[in-house]
């Protein structure tokens, strides 16, 4: 029963961070039709750029929570400047073109931004510095780390941003007419450039927090974390149905709750003949069973076929 | 744009033979050419080059003429390179009493039947990521086939417990090198009192594959089915209208497609002597993609230029990177290593930018693009 609780709370814990990538992916896509493959390296970059500050301002004794918050400060308008300027060069000149042309750029876009991060940070795997309390707290039974905590919190919280900043602003509802129809969104006045900056920085924004939550809940950052990261984050975006945020959050707590439950008992259920290390598969198989039945993801809307 | 396209056609279409004799001769002594100038390194770079170019035409058949983009194409490279392992090395007979005893002289299969059981394996791997996903369309299609190709790699690296069978992350070793009836192709040979050395050996072999599999593609572009492929592409509803049988077609698309891999596998299998997971990752399904996508999707002359491109390139960098700066700088700045990469990003952004359909698109797609930015203006 503890083991259950616990890999729950993993499992929520890890959902959390993919539904924070996921719902940068999903945003893009239900905007301009396009998987920004280059949005894992955003999260990246975000861990980097937060340990970057952090290092700076060892020295200083202020509190580690401190430093935590002004390294967040620096990397997210940082993010946010990379994920809209990344929209400026690689794809905005690309958005008549044929529908794999940016999905190239995107991987060119990807593999630059790992290189400059080597080429400034090196290939090694930084330590992240313990910002947070270490001691676990007891929950049934089950032990949930205050960085675990300070996750699901940050997560929820943001979320809950987006949502109000996606529903009741100005701007959200520029960014909902232009996922509905760009070409009428404009002849209503809404800008529809501006409002795909905003989407690519508000996702960005979005990311560089993931980056920090999951680099501080492995204590380690590396210059290829955002690939993995992005790849999974992407697969919760569909299986909740891209363009869609709830998708993207039901999406991500789902992935992250089959990975933990799957790793943690599939390999008692069969005897020791899948693993832990089958855990990938799980997660790809529940995704294609999904596409199978439902196949616009969980939660998204049938739509008719473009042409 | 086009017009170099349609020089070559008209090359083609009068079909000169002294040219056609020119490039043959070209073709055959270019390794050698490759060897003495360059050194024995570029002469791999060249064999690689042609297995890459195998799989993109294979890739270029479903993402490129049935437009169902596959991210998990590797997977079919790694079935045939596994498949030929394992049927040519002592693994299996090292694990299994029962094989041993039923090939007492030891695992050598031959290279004409490994390679079609290797096309026949991956075309059936093909239908099976095929059939589930038949409904799918676009992005949905690219993340399922991007997980289909992750479960084989993880297959192949998790299946060495409880019975070993790929042996996992250590790959399969001593596999044997390709033999054709009594000619080995991984040591040197004495042809007509010229000492011909494996690397170029393997260079002939993949170049003949390359031109029967063009020979294949542009049989198919002309075909029935190649017509009935293109009309899926750009419009399933319609070609479905016009008595197209869609599922049976599509899943024709992924069979081929997926057993060009197969043939590629078992040569690189052969080739390397040694398979691991490694070699089969989802970057690698990438940078086929890549090669499709920046030659120019669904045209084979662009498809090729584009595989030679992205296999040439990151070489060329990774040589000149150290002596460039040295002249330029007098030092080396930047990690040769780091620079490559990134000189090779760079290169794809900048290709796809200028060249949105690829380098050398295919004429129906160039005045597509052209329409449509007309419409955008």
């Amino acid at each position: 029963m503890e083991t259950l609780l616990q890999q729950i709370i993993n499992g929520i814990v890890l959902g959390a961070v993919y539904a924070l990538v996921a719902l940068g992916y999903t945003m893009v896509y239900g905007i301009l039709g396009l998987i920004n493959f280059a949005h894992g390296e955003v999260v990246m970059v975000g861990a980097m750029v937060t340990l970057a500050v952090i290092k700076l301002l060892a020295g200083t004794g202020l509190p580690l929570v401190v430093q935590l918050l002004i390294g967040l400060a620096v990397s997210i308008p940082a993010c946010m400047a990379l994920g809209a300027g990344i929209e400026r060069v690689a794809y905005r000149p690309l958005r008549n073109a044929p529908r794999l042309a940016p999905l190239i750029t995107a991987i060119g876009v990807s593999i630059i931004l790992q290189y400059l991060v080597v080429l400034v940070w090196g290939r090694t795997y930084h330590p992240y510095p313990e910002l947070l309390p270490t001691t676990p707290f007891d929950l049934a039974g089950a032990r949930i780390s205050p960085a675990q905590v300070a996750i699901i919190f940050f997560s929820a919280l943001v979320m809950a941003g987006l949502l109000w900043l996606v529903h009741h602003t100005r701007l959200g509802r520029a960014m909902r007419a232009t996922a509905e129809n760009p070409v009428v969104a404009r002849l209503m006045g809404v800008n529809v450039n501006h409002v795909v900056t905003m989407t690519f920085a508000i996702g960005s924004a979005l990311g560089a927090v993931a980056g920090v939550l999951v680099s501080i809940n492995y204590s380690v950052a590396h210059y290829q974390m955002g690939f993995i990261l992005g790849l999974k984050a992407f697969t919760a975006a569909v299986l909740g149905g891209i363009g869609n945020l709830g998708g993207a959050m039901v999406g991500g707590l789902l992935l992250g709750l089959i990975e933990a439950l799957g790793s943690g008992y599939v390999g008692d259920l069969t005897g020791g003949l899948f693993g832990s290390n089958y855990r990938d598969v799980f997660a790809f198989l529940v995704l294609i069973v999904v596409l199978i039945f439902r196949p616009s993801g969980l939660l998204g809307e049938r739509v008719a076929e473009r042409a | 744009m086009g017009q170099p396209g349609k020089n070559i056609m008209i090359q083609i279409n009068k079909k000169p033979w002294w040219g056609v004799v020119l490039v043959a001769v070209a073709l055959a002594v270019l390794p050698f050419i490759t060897g003495a100038a360059f050194g024995p390194a570029w002469v791999r770079v060249l064999d690689f080059a042609l297995l890459y170019v195998l799989l993109s035409l294979g890739l270029n058949i479903v993402v490129g003429y049935a437009g169902l983009l596959d991210l998990g194409y590797v997977a079919f490279y790694a079935v045939g390179a596994y498949l030929y392992a394992l049927a040519s090395s002592p693994h299996l007979i090292q694990n299994f009493p029962a094989i041993a005893a039923l090939f007492p002289a030891g695992l050598h299969g031959p290279i004409w039947l490994l390679l079609p059981a290797g096309a026949l394996l991956a075309g059936v791997f093909g239908v099976l990521l095929g059939a589930p996903t038949l409904r799918l369309r676009g992005d949905y299609l690219a993340i399922v086939t991007l997980g289909f190709g992750e479960i084989v790699r993880i297959f192949m690296n998790n299946l060495y417990r409880p019975v070993n069978i790929t042996n996992g992350a250590q790959g399969i070793t001593q596999i044997d090198g390709i033999h054709i009836g009594s000619l080995a192709l991984d040591r040197t040979q004495n042809i007509l009192g010229l000492a011909v050395p494996s690397l170029h050996l393997y260079y002939y072999l993949f170049l003949a594959l390359v031109l029967l599999i063009i020979v294949v593609s542009v049989r198919l572009e002309d075909s029935r089915i190649g017509r009935a492929w293109v009309a899926i592409r750009e419009d399933e509803v319609a070609a479905k209208a016009c008595g197209i049988n869609t599922r049976n077609v599509k899943l024709l698309a992924f069979a081929m497609g997926a057993s060009f891999g197969g043939v590629a596998g078992g040569l690189f299998a052969g080739f390397q002597q040694f398979v691991s997971p490694e070699s089969f990752q989802l970057i690698d399904s990438i940078m086929i993609l890549a090669m499709v996508v920046l030659g120019g999707m669904g045209h084979i002359p662009g498809v090729i230029l584009g595989s030679l491109l992205l296999t040439g390139l990151p070489e060329l960098f990774r040589y000149s990177a150290t002596p460039v700066q040295q002249m330029l700088f007098g030092k080396v700045l930047i990690d040769p290593e780091t620079l490559r990469m990134l000189l090779f990003g760079l290169t794809l952004v900048v290709v796809m930018l200028y060249r949105p359909a690829g380098l050398w698109p295919e004429k129906r797609r160039s005045r597509e693009l052209e329409q449509k930015r007309g419409e955008a203006a």
